[in-house]
């Protein structure tokens, strides 16, 4: 999920104005499915969560999980939304063959979350609010396999009847680098509200952009197209630069867009129209009989309000008035809530020291996330517990050992998940603060190189630089650098 | 409302219907009949009265727990299917 | 012993004192079904070894004390609900080899009350007919005469009770699918309240509209299936928590004082006069037994035709989208692709009616359409169902004919789909505005059966049952039987 798309500014897009709105669709992290009691884990064998609501066989009939409501109106509070009192569900018909019933349960004329938003950080570092127009409940599809069939494709309904809120915003995106910020804040958001897992790959977080350009100055919008199939932040970026560019050839080239919907092929990087939408919808929506409207009650929505966590931006400007932190240091240790809550038991465990709070983020935000990445560890997962890595920070703080020894040990404590101060203790890996032992080091050094001795006696200063190394190494990187420094001051100088 | 037999054609493609040559003029007339017939429902005054789509006016969607309540019988619900491979449904292929 | 003649009670009541067993109870009927089902074609499956050997639990099950209410009864279901391991066609080539792998909320409520299932009833496809001549299965023949239609959808439970091929049926109502042919044959139906019934494993055909009721000689009949069938079921969404009454000790409920409001527009034209004289007569009694009768106008009502038309096709062409030939149901041979697969396996599948009916309600729902069609037909069953809310402020239950005409020839009306739709006049206002209704005989005409329609507020079931028993107290329309069934 690094940034590797090409940038694109401005001045690449001339005369143009980039104009995007996503339309998200979390699967809601509910046990079981919206209309009926399969489970919704990713994985299982084909079929094998898919019964007889979820087939739509003849005869069944939908019922709504009560936690796919709770969890819409909980992003409907996070994201400063309406909350609708009555919602209705719509059938979207069409024939797919991953569509088991020929229409899609979604919601349409009155969804249950209207009129939210989103602020979003830009590079130049100010704020930009995003319009979430609207936010609805839905069923998700199943999936249509091709490997290993011949001219035939077979159909997995597992995912049928997965529970999806459709997060539509308003096209208030400017450039593709927008559109992932909002992107990656509300993937942060709902992870956050834990009504979603978030995971990409396995299709929990996905994405639709709806890209168009316009003349700057402009009032109406350019004809649009919607992207498909966008599956992370970098392609999310790669697709909308590619199709941005793609319009302003056609339209330079004097040609019109064709609304039309678009599949991104990552491996080609480019956009090209999807053959099964070629055709003009007619969706015939219309509402459910099956399911009566969706009353929420005053009191409800209260009740989801008192288990609104800590949100992110509540969260950083927290983390930064507190901790003393830099509100940008601040946003990333909130990024998740896994690694907020994690920095701030090590927090807790310096308690008391000025400095812990910002050797802490420097480790979580540096060593520590460094090395989950690396090993593409979840943080649960980390061996080094928040714990462990306060005990190792007080060792820093206490002089025990030095930031840089503190590396080596994390290193330990990373592979095996042993305590500092075992490890320190187990590799003698202990400070020297004793004047003495230092000063010993310091003269066998001096000893053993008359000729920089004389040199740096002579006037060159750079020197100091050589015989602080010389110690480290005689020390096995143990003296304590200050005191090092002081003494080492003083014998060169004698 | 009288409907050509392209409107059938559009009509029966979006419901996924195979109409024989033989068939079509049959529908174009009944359909048309059927049009027209309910087209009487536009002398109504329904100015301000709200659409019903449910009989029970004022009941509310009732809510399931959060419970799995389901086990895999894919095997007993795929006896009815005619293409059946490795547990999947199988369809001419899919073109996205 | 005729066990055909019996009422339900007096089959309870034998049954109970081992009069009879249940196994010699379903053995007559069996042995009925085995000799005139052939002519009537009201059965599409008869399950002659499930029922002996539900019959013989049941037995078993008297023998051990653990008899409940309908311990040994049989019936038959209307081959629209879904019976787990028995074929459910729902009258359609597109279900023809279909076998559901579940039951029916109804059918698992009337098993576990003890009845025994003879067989799944014939009906129009998909419920979409007033003759029971869109069958895939052949038309179901009127068992007063044979070259008439016994009415639809439900014609295959109407003609069985009324041959007395089964002492009751379930049926379902749409638009007026037990309450017409129940009319055409000569028995009682009842239509009860939307949400009353569940609706879970009964194939849909207009959600907002269907549900699922009784058919049997008489109102006590009735109250006896529906005291088993009626209640909340958490599967369906648009069932009623409500109690259910005890509809069979509330039958003789006196009706003094019963305000029986006569609506004005069941009597317009294009009512057979031999009919509206019957209905009035039954209105008289009614006023002799002590109702008083009042006016009531529903200015509206003659608009429940084309606002049936345009609500039910519009739901039924999504409820049918399921049927695409991939996970069950008829699939074409050898698709070219997967728009092939999609249009002959539907194409092949449905038949005339009910693609007609698709048809109409995919246009009606298709963009630029919408308002004019669906929309206006929403907002027209909203002013019908105001009045008739309005005319229950003047009366404590509605009256008058269940269908304008008596049963006609079969194939008279194939070819003609306004006048076939028009047979639905008078029952279809109850559908659109969920109320339960009940059709009774009330006399005959040139050898053929009328039936008397009794409309009710939501919830009203009870009440209409005990003046429905209150009429048939006093009359014997319901206890006859074509000669050749007696």
């Amino acid at each position: 999920m690094t940034d590797t798309a090409t940038p694109m500014n401005a001045a690449a897009t001339g005369d143009w104005e980039v104009v995007i709105g996503l339309e998200i669709h979390a699967q809601l992290a509910t046990r079981s499915k919206i209309f009926s009691g399969s489970a919704t884990e990713y994985g299982a064998s084909p079929n094998s969560q898919a019964n007889l609501v979820d087939l739509g066989y003849p005869g069944v009939l939908p019922v709504l999980n009560a936690e796919a409501v709770r969890m819409a109106v909980k992003f409907g509070l996070a994201t400063g939304a309406t909350i609708a009192s009555t919602s209705v569900f719509a059938r979207k018909n069409y024939f797919y063959p991953d569509l088991p019933k020929g229409y899609q349960i979604s919601q349409y004329e009155r969804p249950i979350v209207e009129r939210g938003s989103l602020e979003i950080l830009l590079e130049d570092g100010t704020h930009k609010v995003v319009g979430i127009t609207r936010a609805h409940l839905e069923e998700d599809a199943g999936k249509s396999m091709h490997e290993g069939l011949l001219n035939s494709s077979g159909i997995d309904l597992n995912r049928a009847g997965t529970p999806l809120l459709e997060i539509v915003s308003e096209p208030d995106m400017r450039s593709a680098k927008e559109a992932v910020s909002y992107l990656k804040k509300m993937h942060t958001l709902v992870r956050y509200l834990e009504i979603c897992d978030g995971n990409m790959q396995e299709g929990s977080f996905r994405c639709d952009a709806n890209v168009s350009v316009r003349r700057r100055g402009a009032e109406k919008f350019g004809t649009r197209c919607e992207i498909k199939n966008v599956n992370s932040f970098r392609y999310v970026e790669k697709a909308i630069n590619y199709e941005v560019l793609r319009q302003i050839d056609v339209l330079e080239g004097g040609g019109t867009i064709r609304q039309e919907t678009r599949l991104y092929d990552s491996a080609k990087d480019e956009t090209r129209p999807m053959r099964s939408k070629e055709e003009a919808n007619d969706y015939r929506y219309f509402p459910d009989p099956d399911l009566l409207p969706v009353v929420i009650a005053a009191d409800f929505i209260d009740s989801v309000r008192a288990t609104l966590p800590e949100l992110p931006d509540q969260k950083a400007a927290r983390f930064a008035a507190q901790y003393g932190l830099q509100i940008y240091d601040a946003g990333v240790l909130t990024a998740s809530r896994e690694l907020a809550n994690y920095y701030e038991a090590v927090v807790q465990k310096l308690a008391g020291d000025a400095l812990g709070a910002k050797l802490a983020a420097n480790w979580v935000m540096g060593d520590f996330s460094g090395f989950l990445n690396r090993d593409g560890l979840e943080l649960a997962a980390a061996k080094v517990s928040a714990e462990s890595l306060a005990g190792l920070l007080i060792r820093i703080i206490d002089q025990t050992i030095s930031g840089k020894i503190a590396k080596d040990v994390f290193e330990q404590m990373w592979a095996d998940g042993s305590d500092a101060d075992v490890v320190i203790e187990a590799k003698g890996l202990r400070q020297i603060t004793d004047t003495t032992e230092i000063e010993q080091a310091i003269d066998n050094v001096m000893a053993a190189n008359s000729n920089q001795l004389n040199d740096y006696r002579s006037g060159k200063d750079k020197l100091f630089g050589f015989f602080v190394g010389q110690v480290m190494k005689a020390t096995g990187g143990k003296a304590n650098p200050a005191q090092l420094n002081e003494l080492l001051k003083k014998k060169l100088s004698a | 409302m009288s409907l050509t037999r392209k409107d059938v054609e559009g009509i029966a493609h979006l419901a996924r219907l195979e109409i024989s040559e033989a068939q079509l003029p049959v529908y174009v007339e009944s359909l048309s009949k059927i049009l027209s017939f309910v087209e009487q429902l536009n002398a109504a005054q329904t100015t301000g009265v709200e659409p019903m789509a449910h009989p029970l006016a004022g009941e509310a969607q009732r809510l399931r727990p959060d419970e799995v309540t389901e086990q895999d019988q894919h095997v007993k619900y795929q006896a009815n299917a005619v293409s059946v491979a490795a547990g999947l449904y199988v369809v001419p292929k899919v073109i996205e | 012993m005729s066990l055909h003649t019996l009422s339900v009670a007096e089959l309870v009541t034998g049954l109970a004192a081992k009069k009879f067993s249940a196994v010699e109870l379903t053995e007559h009927f069996l042995a009925r079904i085995g000799l005139m089902n052939e002519a009537l074609n009201a059965y599409i499956t008869v399950t002659p070894e499930r029922a002996l050997a539900d019959a013989r639990r049941a037995d078993a099950a008297r023998s051990a004390g653990q008899a409940v209410l309908l311990t040994g009864l049989p019936l038959a279901h209307k081959d629209i609900f879904c019976t787990d391991g028995v074929r459910t066609t729902c009258g359609s080539k597109m279900l023809g080899e279909f076998v559901a792998p579940y039951d029916a909320t109804i059918v698992e409520r009337l098993q576990a009350a003890g009845t025994v299932t003879l067989g799944k009833t014939n009906m129009d496809e998909f419920a979409m007919g007033s003759s029971n001549e869109t069958s895939y299965f052949g038309p179901v023949r009127n068992p007063w005469d044979l070259a008439k239609v016994p009415g639809g959808s439900s014609g295959g439970s109407a003609a069985a009770v009324a041959a007395r091929l089964a002492p009751v049926a379930t049926g379902t109502d749409t638009g007026g699918s037990i309450r017409q042919p129940a009319a055409l044959v000569g028995i009682s139906g009842i239509k009860p309240t939307y949400g009353r019934v569940s609706r879970y494993g009964m194939i849909a055909f207009a959600s907002s509209l269907d549900q699922a009721g009784v058919m049997a000689a008489s109102a006590a009949d009735c109250a006896y299936l529906l005291q088993a069938m009626a209640g909340f079921d958490p599967r369906d969404s648009t069932s009623v928590n409500a109690p259910v009454p005890n509809y069979v000790a509330e039958l003789t409920t006196p009706l003094q004082g019963l305000r029986i409001g006569v609506v004005r527009e069941f009597f317009g034209p294009g009512l057979e006069t031999a009919t509206g004289a019957l209905v009035q007569a039954a209105i008289e009694q009614y006023r002799a037994l002590g109702a008083t009768i009042v006016d009531v106008s529903c200015p509206n009502l003659p608009l429940s035709v084309p606002t049936y038309y345009v609500v039910a096709p519009a739901e039924c062409s999504s409820n049918l989208s399921r049927f695409d030939g991939v996970r069950f149901g008829y699939r074409c041979q050898e698709p070219r692709d997967l728009m092939d697969l999609y249009k002959r396996s539907r194409g092949e599948g449905f038949g005339d009616e009910v693609k007609r009916r698709i048809m109409t309600g995919t246009y009606v729902l298709s963009a630029g359409y919408y308002d004019a069609y669906y929309l206006q037909a929403q907002k027209v069953r909203n002013l019908i169902s105001a009045e008739f809310k309005h005319a229950f402020t003047q009366a404590d239950l509605l009256i008058g004919p269940t269908s304008p005409t008596t049963a006609f020839d079969i194939g008279s009306k194939v070819d003609d789909p306004i006048t076939m739709y028009l047979n639905d006049i008078y029952t279809i206002g109850a559908n659109l505005a969920g109320l339960p209704a009940m059709s009774i005989p009330c006399g005959f005409s040139q050898n053929l059966p009328v039936g008397l329609q009794l409309l009710g507020p939501h919830f009203s079931e009870s009440r209409i049952l005990s003046a429905a028993h209150g009429y048939q107290s006093v009359t014997d329309f319901h206890q006859r039987v074509p000669a050749a069934y007696v």
